[in-house]
């Protein structure tokens, strides 16, 4: 049977990755991919504390299937902002987007 | 090493392959195609723990949405399908070496707690943890508002992403 450190440090692994990407990668669409690996890593561990936990308390689960729901919404949100900028301003680079008002 | 051990293995180093090529690949159309695989992995890892419901709803929601919709938005903004210039930032290390911190640092709280060799305890038997999830997902007593809640923010951010993206022109 698998410890249930192994999945707390794979989380966490799976976090750090993620977090490399959104604070190096230039493009606003790559930081968007990054955040989508640190929400899933979040995601592993409430389904591992609900499986090594009380498996008839479904508190983990339900709040894993929230924070999908955030996840749809975040990234459905951030990829129009994402076009919308493009439209206007050409550029997806996160460093050439640093006027206030257009 | 049990069988369960070497498949965990197994998929965690494919997943976290996946994930680092996600960072650090050149090409955003490849980056995109890295994060499914990595989704996958992740999904087996649900698999594992006996969420299967999660692991239906990580293949159906996240590969089949999110994953697409990447796809969409890294071809709506380019003209040219080929990256030019460096993908990183000048100060990449440091994201890198803060990176590496969290992770040390999760790590050293993780060994300071006690409960960190739990082992499973196997499935009661006759316990359907489907229906169970739908049972409380729509019982006032259990989570119907945190449920309702999370279906008006969808909702919400559904409308607004649409707003936003909208070409008034």
């Amino acid at each position: 049977m698998v410890p249930l450190s192994w999945y707390l440090i794979f989380a966490a692994l799976l976090f750090s990755i993620g977090m490399f990407g959104v604070l190096s990668r230039r493009n606003a669409v790559a930081i968007l991919l990054g955040i989508e690996l640190m929400l899933n890593s979040v995601i592993i561990n409430l389904a591992a504390f609900w499986r090594y936990g009380d498996v008839t308390q479904m508190a983990g689960q339900v709040f894993a299937i929230i924070v999908f729901a955030v996840a749809a919404a975040e990234v459905a949100v951030g990829l129009a902002l994402v076009i919308s900028v493009y439209r206007r301003r050409n550029t997806v680079i996160a460093d050439d987007i640093n006027m206030m008002k257009w | 090493m049990t069988g369960e051990q070497i498949i965990f293995l197994v998929v965690a180093l494919f997943t976290l392959g996946s994930g680092l090529m996600v960072v650090t690949t050149g090409n955003l159309v490849h980056a995109a195609f890295w994060l499914v695989s990595t989704l996958f992995g992740v999904a087996v890892v649900f698999a594992l723990l006996n969420a299967s419901f999660l692991a239906v709803v990580q293949v159906v929601v996240y590969i089949g949405a999110i994953a697409i919709l990447f796809i969409f938005a890294v071809m709506l903004t380019r003209k040219d399908m080929r990256d030019q210039g460096p993908q990183m930032n000048p100060g990449w290390w440091f994201g890198a070496l803060i990176s590496v911190l969290v992770f040390l640092g999760l790590f050293f709280l993780l060994q300071g707690w006690s409960g960190l060799s739990t082992t499973a305890s196997a499935m009661p038997s006759g316990f359907d943890a489907i229906s169970e999830l739908g049972n409380v997902l729509v019982s006032p007593d259990a989570y119907v508002l945190p449920f309702e809640v999370a279906s008006v923010l969808l909702v919400a951010a559904l409308i607004g992403a649409v707003y936003v993206a909208f070409n008034r022109k």
